[in-house]
């Protein structure tokens, strides 16, 4: 082994996060607690102004716990299918739907039908997927648009395309008091604003340790981290876990630990994994490869920010630069900016974009190749992908695709994709370095 | 000889030629622009949506031409689209990179489906336009600040024009293409009246070359051919009142499959309404005149926020009530509908989206319906099979 290798010692706390976050969301109204469902990018700050006792589903990480699940995910994108669905729409959304109509929790039990739904919409799928939500569920629904254009076409927090994400989400704070019976608390609000300004700050500064050779982590362990501020960005226990695993990953990063011990080829992947095949990231190990994460890892979440001097990193939070928040107002319109600055919001305008954040990673992080992911199951992370596949090869960049679906196993042909990897290999000069296991 | 948009089918379609002219510049529509630049020293855009306020371009002296594809299979796309993406957008962007398209100056999304915004981003970098513009317009049109927003990206909009076309759009200019294109729209509405009638005046096919026509020519010369049909319209029967048979409704997102239409209405079958992009949703509301001192942007923003909303604009409704199958359900109403026929392009997500539950409605509403999955560069045979057996069932409904 070439690197020190440690097991993550939080790894434990955040399977324990993991969990809790779904049982408490079945088990919410038992404390009177309100459920609340919606995107991944949902705004998740905003219902805690209804109170303390919110809880999130989320539907993507809800879709890809049904595809860890092969039987289960087969009986659901079924039942989708019998329902007249199209075979090609979002995968996630056809499990969640499927659980929906089947009546079936993926984790047991029956599917837990929530007080209301509130999601945003950049992909064409988000809205269609919650009103879908809302009229078998018959729970009210609300959907801010966030598709105001790229943030390098936007000028600063008072640009109209902020004003009017800030003027829908003080709208949807009436329409939540107006269905929830509640008061809208502006201070408990603002709290889980600053947890989550926090966390998606705190998780681009863990993605930053991932420049260090060794990377302290790798993508396999990446794809389960990232995903708690996935499921809920606003809660104070993402904000809190991703400081301890920020002060664990300097230190892997300090002492030299890696999370691959044979590194010796730094990859990055490209949209959401095939959930059911990700051992295809170990069969990179054999070869000494390893994925140190992806744009899509790093900015589904994570808040970067291009520098003064060129270069990409996190985005320090308002808190951080000394901004007062102190009312409504100013909290939503830093909340709908920060938003806007989200990396894997920008290829939904311009490949182009994409493609140059992509290269930040690329030579900062050094990178020796690319992976992308043509998955079938999500229309809105593999807009423009062919484009970055010319427009990086075009940088001279080595690229490989290959065809998946994260929701859906039918659409990936393990054989077919392993042996891709073999030849990307060999065009990176790879040969095996051990048996895969 | 013209584009060729037409496949031959030009010489099927029988009757006294009312229409030709929109026929023909259907079938010519570059060979059109073309001449249109010449003649004008005009520019032509490209428009890759219906939301795009072409009144700013005209007033800018500016063609808007409606990109759309071939209806032929095409393997030029691949390196840029990969296989998940609909295939109108592919059929579109072949276009442009066989070089079809060259004449464009320049080319404009308007924000609406992810599909077509990829075309619209390879045609920016592969397409020799001098201009390329992305116009976000709020996806959630009947919000309480859709309005304003839209008012703002014109505003935007129009300042990108004017500077690439390096003069100022002013207030009159646009007022006068405001009334040109309301004029349009008009008129189109004026005609689609007399489909209303037991004997509808006008094929399915002849609106859908007439409406998509006008979104390839000047409004000028689109709304005196126009003014010339309406003359003739109100004495004009389309086939013999017994064969006029079950009047349907097409709906769906782009369709200006002139063959598909063909099929159809050779059958006992007339379509005499559609709610789709290259019909009744790009044309169906006016901006009107001024008032309440509303900004000439604020006007055209909200015509286009109230005019039918496209699937991916519709979800403003708390209960998840689709805006735009209340206002399906009242044009069945007026024009007496017998059937829905509902054109899914395949992989369209926006439109699969609403697919369940607008069957669901239709059916609650005892509108009977066909789904038929779409590829707009396949042959149609394949539908005539499920058309016929559609018309027989909605025939016999009608016998009891
Ligand atoms: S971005 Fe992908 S995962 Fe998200 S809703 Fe759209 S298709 Fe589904
Ligand atoms: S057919 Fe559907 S997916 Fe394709 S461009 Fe039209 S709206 Fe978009």
């Amino acid at each position: 082994m070439k690197y020190k290798v440690e097991p993550l010692k939080s790894w434990g706390k955040a399977k324990e996060l993991r969990k809790a976050y779904f049982d408490n969301y079945v088990n919410a109204r038992q404390s009177g607690g309100l459920r609340v469902c919606g995107s991944a990018w949902a705004f998740h700050a905003l219902p805690y102004g209804l109170g303390e006792d919110i809880y999130w589903l989320t539907g993507e990480p809800y879709g890809a716990q049904v595809a860890f699940d092969k039987d289960a995910n087969k009986q659901l994108q079924d039942v989708a299918s019998n329902k007249g669905w199209a075979h090609d729409l979002c995968s996630y959304m056809r499990s969640y739907w499927g659980s929906i109509y089947a009546d079936k929790w993926v984790f047991g039990g029956k599917w837990p039908t929530a007080d209301f739904a509130f999601t945003n919409q950049i992909c064409c799928s988000h809205s269609k997927w919650y009103q879908e939500v809302a009229r078998s569920e018959k729970i009210p629904f609300k959907a801010i648009d966030v598709s105001s254009g790229a943030y390098e076409w936007i000028k600063g927090v008072d640009d109209p395309r902020i004003t009017y994400i800030a003027n829908q989400m003080a709208e949807a704070i009436e329409w939540m008091e107006k269905i929830t019976g509640r008061k809208f608390d502006d201070e408990n609000f603002i709290k889980h604003l600053k947890y989550e300004f926090r966390a998606t700050s705190t998780w681009a500064k863990i993605c930053e340790l991932q420049k260090t050779i060794p990377a302290p982590l790798d993508e396999k362990a990446i794809f389960s981290l990232y995903s708690l501020a996935t499921l809920n960005k606003a809660d104070k226990s993402t904000a809190e876990y991703y400081d301890e695993l920020y002060d664990e990953a300097a230190d892997r990063a300090k002492r030299g630990i890696a999370a691959v011990g044979s590194e010796r080829c730094r990859l990055i992947s490209d949209t959401q994994p095939p959930w059911g095949f990700l051992k295809m990231f170990r069969y990179l190990e054999d070869f000494g490869a390893m994925s140190i994460g992806s744009l899509y890892t790093f900015g589904l979440q994570g808040i970067f920010e291009e520098k003064k001097d060129g270069t990409w990193g996190y985005r320090p939070t308002p808190m951080d630069k000394g901004i007062e928040i102190n009312d409504r107002e100013t909290a939503l319109k830093l909340y709908a900016e920060w938003n806007a600055a989200k990396p894997e919001y920008q290829q939904f305008y311009d490949p182009n974009i994409k493609t140059r954040l992509m290269m930040h990673i690329i030579k900062e992080w050094k990178v020796d190749g690319v992976m992308l992911h043509l998955n079938r199951g999500c229309e809105g992370l593999s807009l423009g992908i062919m484009q970055n596949k010319d427009e990086l090869s075009e940088l001279g960049i080595k690229v490989m695709t290959y065809e998946g679906n994260m929701g859906d196993e039918t659409e990936f042909d393990e054989d077919r994709v392993l042996a891709r990897i073999d030849s990307f290999m060999e065009l990176l000069g790879l040969e095996k370095i051990k048996k895969s296991t | 000889m013209g584009d060729g948009y037409l496949h031959g089918i030009k010489e099927d379609i029988a009757g006294d030629g009312l229409f030709d002219q929109f026929f023909e510049w259907y079938d010519d529509r570059n060979s059109y622009a073309k001449k249109w630049k010449e003649r004008t020293g005009g520019k032509v855009v490209g428009s890759l949506c219906t939301y795009t306020p072409e009144e700013v371009l005209t007033a800018a002296n500016c063609l808007t031409v409606r990109l759309l594809g071939f209806h032929e299979p095409q393997d030029v796309t691949e390196p840029y689209l990969f296989a998940m993406f609909c295939p109108f957008s592919r059929d579109t962007l072949a276009q442009g990179l066989k070089g079809k398209l060259d004449h464009l100056d320049g080319v404009v999304m308007a924000h609406s489906c992810l599909h077509l915004r990829q075309t619209y981003n390879v045609m920016k970098h592969k397409l020799p336009v001098e201009f390329a513009w992305y116009l976000p317009i709020p996806n959630n049109v009947k919000d309480k600040y859709a309005k304003e927003f839209m008012a703002s990206e014109i505003e935007r909009f129009k300042e990108s024009v004017e500077e690439w076309r390096e003069f100022k759009i002013d207030e009159n200019r646009l007022e006068d293409a405001i009334t040109l294109m309301d004029k349009n729209r008009h008129l189109l509405r004026t005609v689609y009246e007399y489909r209303k009638d037991d004997n509808p005046h006008l094929t399915g096919m002849e609106a859908l070359a007439m409406v998509t026509a006008s979104e390839l020519v000047d409004k000028h010369d689109a709304n005196r051919e126009i003014e010339k049909i309406l003359k003739y319209l109100p004495s004009r029967k389309i086939k013999t009142d017994s064969k006029v048979g079950s009047r349907l409704i097409v709906i769906g997102s782009e369709d200006d499959d002139m063959s598909f239409a063909h099929m159809v209405e050779h059958e006992d079958a007339t379509v005499v309404i559609d709610e789709h992009c290259t019909g009744t949703r790009w044309f169906w509301k006016e901006i009107g005149p001024e008032h309440d001192n509303l900004s000439q942007e604020r006007r055209i923003g909200d015509r286009y926020c109230s005019r039918p909303a496209c699937p991916t604009k519709d979800y403003a409704m708390d209960d998840g009530t689709r805006l735009r199958f209340l206002h399906i359900l009242k044009l069945c109403g007026d024009y007496n509908v017998d059937g829905a026929l509902l054109i899914q392009q395949k992989f369209c997500d926006p439109h699969e989206g609403d697919m369940v539950p607008l069957k669901e409605f239709l059916s609650e509403h005892d509108i009977p319906s066909l789904q038929l999955e779409f590829d707009v560069t396949l042959p149609l045979g394949q539908f005539k099979t499920r058309v016929e057996a559609f018309l027989e069932t909605i025939g016999e409904e009608d016998l009891f």
